[in-house]
């Protein structure tokens, strides 16, 4: 099992926001995520994996909230994962994206990852760029991150503090800080649900036009079907800690929510979630 | 994109909002001199009148010559040069140690073990009563004085300091982790620069307190500066030079308030455009 760390500070900081979500002290990785070079994928899916669950189980205390879960996303894959609340969505994002160091089975993730936040998640005293730019290696880092705020039309607002900035643009400002990394899995924490109807339809724009110029495999946490529908290549249904349901959408995009077979893989994913599309459970 | 507009035309309008309320500022800042200036001149009216003597408070009118005299001799320059190198010395040794120990406290399990029991506990001492020692161990130059304000100085910055460590976001943390940051890094872009307010707030307090104790270590055997200046004065009943000196004290922890402000105003100026919209 887990071996404790000793108290270094990002242990200490992500430790004290562990203890809070977990009730428990975090440790340090059983097996940690296995970083390989990423190669990219020239064709459309690479038959590399861009990450590998296997047996992936996370207990609370004795609450089991992932339950051997085995999960493959292919390089260069949209993959969209639904589920109730308390259905473990956010703890396996959380174990990919190297927060979570109290899990067994095994995780593998080939080349880097990046994650864009529920809430943006912006240091507030760095404006936009430093924001974008933060921690980044290799030369240029503020002209990279520029590029990158103009990729994701947030050009103008590069030098703004972070509090200065809507809520759809501080969540591209957070998109643009994942980009730049160049990852070849991009994980995305319901990056759109704090927003409005109007800008999380831009949002979603935006992002299959990021996902097709750069290709990271994605993986996107929602409770929104819809959202679903219109982004993923395979759609999964998380229950009780494992993949309860499986989806393959080969609609081809942009795709419009009225489209028929979106129409009934909605029913058929609400019914997986539990919910009749009327709404009457 | 006509969404992205009407956010920004809704905080130009936000941001136009404390201008206009800036417009009627000046005349209601005058009327709050009101007040005052009624009070000098019933004073000074007292004064002439016999109501007050001179040996209990000296007439403003008196205060204002005395302290041009005082100017002008360099008695009350001296004795200001003298009192500031005892407030600079004290708080440059206190805001150190302080934000130092805060830094070992905050950044480190172990450091907080080792440290921050201790500060607690010396924090409940009355520091003031710690004269009588003070002079014992140290006699009645200006080390006793120097030290006493540094020991006052360190704690509102070790006790704040230490709270805005402890209280950076654990969230950014958490972006940190995945943005791959050092420790180095995560120290010098989130955590440091997390704690900054709530340091500010820290000197502002240790600032107030240094002159506090500036004023009861002059109090105690001084043969120069602005305590020393009073004390003369009392001997003789100079109630114009008393005042004087209580004016300079006061003078002197505005222009240090000041001086915070503006160092507010720089280090946080990516809070201060959230604030004003």
């Amino acid at each position: 099992m887990a071996a404790r760390v000793p108290g270094g500070l990002t242990g200490e900081l992500a430790g004290e926001l562990a203890d809070e979500l977990n009730g428990g002290p975090s440790s340090e990785p059983s097996r940690g995520l296995s970083s390989e070079p990423g190669d990219r994928p020239s064709d459309r899916l690479s038959h590399r994996p861009a990450a590998a669950v296997r047996q992936l189980t996370r207990r609370f205390g004795d609450r089991t909230v992932l339950d051997r879960l085995d999960l493959e996303i292919a390089g260069g894959e949209f993959v969209a994962l639904l589920g109730r609340s308390g259905s473990g969505k956010s703890t396996l994002l959380r174990a990919l994206a190297g927060l979570d160091q109290e899990i067994d089975g095994s995780l593998t993730v080939a080349g880097s990852v990046a994650v864009a936040f529920q809430e943006p998640r912006l240091v507030p005293w760095k404006r936009v760029r430093a924001n974008v730019a933060l921690g980044l290696g290799g030369p240029d880092p503020l002209d990279r991150a520029d590029t990158a705020l103009a990729e994701v039309g947030l050009a103008e607002r590069s030098g703004a503090w972070p509090l200065t900035l809507s809520g759809g643009e501080a969540q591209r400002a957070s998109l643009a800080r994942a980009l730049v990394r160049e990852p070849s899995l991009l994980l995305l924490d319901e990056p759109f649900s704090a927003l409005d109807a109007l800008t999380r339809i831009t949002m979603h724009g935006l992002v299959l036009e990021l996902w097709a110029a750069h290709r990271p495999a994605v993986l996107l946490v929602t409770h929104d079907v819809d959202e679903a529908l219109l982004l993923a290549d395979r759609v999964l249904v998380l229950d009780a800690g494992r993949v309860a349901h499986e989806t393959v959408i080969t609609t081809p995009r942009p795709r419009h929510r009225d489209h028929p077979d979106l129409i009934a893989l909605r029913a058929t994913l609400l019914a997986a979630l539990g919910v009749s599309p009327e709404g009457t459970t | 994109m006509s969404v992205l507009e009407l956010g920004t035309a809704a905080r130009a309008q936000a941001r136009a909002r404390p201008h206009t309320r800036n417009r009627w500022r000046p005349g209601a800042s005058w009327r709050r001199w009101i007040s005052p200036l009624v009070l000098v001149v019933a004073w000074q009216v007292a004064s002439a009148a016999g109501l007050l003597p001179a040996r209990l408070l000296a007439a403003p009118s008196a205060i204002a010559e005395t302290a041009v005299d005082l100017v002008r001799t360099g008695v009350l320059p001296t004795a200001v040069a003298v009192s500031l190198q005892r407030v600079l010395l004290g708080f440059a040794a206190g805001a150190i140690a302080g934000v130092g120990l805060a830094l070992v406290a905050g950044l480190s399990r172990p450091g907080e073990n080792a440290v921050d029991p201790i500060m607690q506990m010396l924090r409940a001492l009355p520091f003031f009563g710690l004269i009588p020692l003070f002079i014992l161990w140290f006699g009645i130059g200006e080390a006793p004085k120097v030290l006493l304000i540094a020991l006052a100085v360190s704690f509102p910055l070790y006790l704040n300091t230490f709270a805005g460590i402890r209280g950076v976001d654990g969230r950014l943390a958490e972006v940190a982790k995945t943005l791959k940051l050092t420790r180095a890094q995560l120290i010098g872009h989130i955590v440091l620069p997390g704690a900054l307010p709530q340091t500010l707030v820290g000197l502002r307090q240790s600032l107030g307190v240094a002159w506090l104790a500036l004023i009861v270590a002059e109090q105690v055997n001084a043969s120069a500066g602005l305590g020393y200046m009073i004390n003369d004065a009392r001997e003789f009943l100079r109630t114009d030079v008393i005042v004087v000196g209580l004016l300079v004290y006061s003078a002197l922890g505005l222009l240090t308030d000041g001086i915070v402000r503006l160092l507010e105003r720089r280090a946080l100026s990516w809070r201060r455009e959230f604030l004003a919209g």
